[in-house]
């Protein structure tokens, strides 16, 4: 279960992440996706999934991740990314609670590049009972 | 001219387990369930399912490709509801369709349906684009 303490609680990564040219190429790939001068709307998910997989699985907070399933994603765009930014990633746990057994965590994501907010994303992780 | 009821064409994308693993490497979500088909069935799922993520983001490409490129979107949101199913030397279809839904200056709100064998795997999908 979750530490109820942790509900509301923001946590900083640990490290700035820089996106490469080659990691918006390879995403745009997938998607037969010409134009690599940004990156496609959901590329964000590579940065705040390990992100908050790291935070969530800190054992203060207990998260149960190997039975997590994603329920639903929002992004929130003030700009496209594009090769070069630097992130610093900042995670909260901004809801949760528990519904027929389930834990429903949603966790808001915030990536910020020379202190300018880029991307917000929120992430519903249902952890199955 | 874009109003609301606009309706945006239906695309087919088709998915398979190359697709997969070229996501779960471009993602970087290489969770066993999206790739092995042993470990799927062995936590009660019926084969290997697509990431929800890698749905999101093709449903992402038909909203792109109507508006102009990735630069467009300024928000977009969904539900995973249900996953897409791909097994082995199949190739699955994710049949996407839009239609506009509200109109406010530039911004105009995408309503975005996606379905793979007829069922509906995606809900309250939304996209705001500046087109």
């Amino acid at each position: 279960m979750l530490n109820p303490d942790s509900v509301g609680r923001t946590f900083e990564g640990a490290e700035s992440v820089t996106v490469s040219q080659s990691e918006i190429d390879a995403f745009c790939a997938v998607l037969s996706e010409n134009n690599t001068t940004v990156a496609p709307p959901t590329f964000s998910i590579r940065i705040t999934l390990e992100q908050s997989q790291e935070i969530l699985s800190n054992p203060e907070i207990g998260l149960d991740w190997s039975r997590v399933v994603h329920g639903d994603q929002r992004f929130d765009i003030k700009r496209p990314i594009v090769a070069g930014d630097t992130f610093k990633c900042s995670s909260t746990i901004e809801n949760y609670k528990v519904a027929a057994g389930n834990e429903i965590v949603t966790v808001r994501s915030d990536l910020h590049s020379e202190g300018q907010l880029v991307v917000s994303t929120w992430s519903t992780l249902v952890v199955r009972a | 001219m874009i109003q609301v009821g606009t309706i945006l064409e239906e695309k087919i994308f088709y998915v398979d387990r190359a697709i997969l693993k070229a996501y779960a490497d471009a993602s970087g979500d290489q969770n066993p369930i999206h790739q092995n088909e042993e470990f799927a069935l062995s936590v009660g799922l019926p084969n290997v399912i697509a990431h929800g993520m890698l749905t999101m983001a093709l449903a992402g490409k038909f909203v792109t490709d109507w508006a102009g490129g990735s630069v467009a979107v300024k928000e977009f949101s969904a539900r995973f509801v249900k996953p897409v199913i791909v097994p082995a030397d199949q190739k699955v279809d994710l049949t996407v369709s839009g239609v506009v839904s509200e109109v406010d200056g530039e911004r105009i709100k995408i309503d975005i349906s996606a379905t793979s064998a007829g069922v509906k795997v995606l809900g309250m999908s939304k996209a705001v684009v500046v087109k």
